[in-house]
């Protein structure tokens, strides 16, 4: 299970280029569908807190993940599954890295990085909002999940408000409204 | 290891343990406080360097926050400074997201944890949108890379069975390099606009 875990985030760390909302689909095809060791809807509330936690979004999620599965130990192991291959090619290759960067050839396979990254993190959300039950047959319930939607994306987009702070007062919204 | 040794990793420690926190939400927010401490306060890089770092962190995979630590840790004190520096950034996330898990474990089943969390899973889809939307921003700088984003939406959400998401990453930096080469080849010029500069990854990281 340990060792599972470990390599499960191992492969996650390994190709989390251009920063870990694009993670979240390769991360729930693991966690999800092959490893089954949660459901949809509760990986969306991993998301969650991971979002409200300070730090890289991925490391989060492998800590929590890992909590959740083997306690102490396991989030350990999940975070250091994760943070290790950027380690080893820091240690090893850091100043090739460094050289490399300027190529022209690592300049144009990220310039289709970024696209593919870009694709994956919007799939993300029309993933999470499908999970919620926002894509699904109006209702009352459809209908506010929508306007608290519009009103955190303005939040974000147009105040900069920081996400701490909307998802605080999005969750008293949600205890006026559903509790 | 002698004791100035000891220090010097001890002092990596506490730095990056109080860059931590600032890492809310995004590697880039790091770069001014990097500066200010690890440039103008201790005099262990040059301003130049810090450039350096990020190309690095940038390049390879994982966390800008993280790898931009370990980097300067390694530069500053060797392998032993980059573990320094990587435990130092981690803890204070660490033990945030630990708390914050034991605390949702534990009240989940409370209805009105239950009632802010159907809440906040909407507000997580705007800040997943809105995490696109600044990527789109470096990302989307001509014809063809708008191509490749929709190509890569669509194949997610029709063919997800089919395809895994690392494939696709594999293939969007193969695409970029065969995009680049034919463009030469036709001799046609990228009319690429490219957006200013701001702080895209905030989010991201």
């Amino acid at each position: 299970m340990l060792f599972e875990l470990f390599v499960t985030f191992l492969m996650i760390g390994l190709v989390s280029f251009g920063g870990g909302y694009a993670m979240i689909p390769v991360i729930q095809e693991q966690v999800v569908e092959r490893h089954g060791w949660m459901e949809a809807q509760q990986f969306s509330d991993v998301i969650a807190v991971a979002g409200m936690s300070p730090g890289p979004i991925a490391t989060n999620i492998a800590i929590f993940i890992g909590y959740e599965q083997h306690g102490l130990i396991g989030a350990l192991v999940a975070m250091f599954g994760t943070i290790l291959p950027s380690l080893v090619l820091i240690l090893g290759l850091g100043m090739l890295f460094y050289k490399i960067s300027e190529h022209p050839l690592v300049k144009s396979s990220f310039y289709g990085l970024r696209s593919v990254v870009t694709g994956l993190i919007f799939y993300t959300a029309i993933m999470f909002a499908g999970n919620n039950g926002m894509l699904s047959s109006f209702s009352w319930f459809t209908w506010s999940q929508i306007l608290i939607f519009a009103g955190s994306l303005v939040a974000f987009l147009v105040f900069r408000k920081h996400p701490v702070t909307v998802i605080a007062i999005s969750g008293l919204v949600g205890i006026a409204l559903y509790g | 290891m002698g004791l100035e040794k000891w220090k010097m990793l001890w002092s990596l420690f506490v730095v990056f343990l109080k860059i931590g926190p600032v890492t809310f939400g995004g590697g880039y927010a790091m770069i001014p406080v990097i500066e200010r401490e690890v440039v103008e306060k201790r005099k262990w890089l040059r301003a130049e360097d810090v450039a350096d770092v990020f190309a690095v962190a940038g390049s390879v995979p994982g966390a800008i926050a993280i790898n931009s630590a370990t980097f300067i840790g390694y530069r500053i004190a060797g392998v032993a400074g980059a573990v320094a520096a990587t435990i130092g950034v981690l803890l204070p996330t660490f033990c945030i997201v630990l708390a914050l898990s034991l605390f949702f474990l534990e009240m989940k089943d409370n209805p009105k944890v239950e009632a802010a969390f159907l809440s906040i899973r909407a507000t997580i889809v705007a800040l997943i949108v809105f995490a696109a939307y600044k990527t789109w921003k470096t990302a989307a700088v001509d014809k063809a890379t708008v191509a490749l984003i929709a190509v890569t939406v669509v194949t997610l959400v029709f063919f997800n069975q089919y395809v895994h998401p690392v494939a696709l990453i594999f293939g969007g930096a193969c695409a970029g390099i065969a995009i680049v080469w034919l463009r030469k080849k036709l001799g046609l010029k990228s009319k690429r606009k490219l957006h200013k500069d701001e702080q895209v990854y905030d989010y991201m990281i």
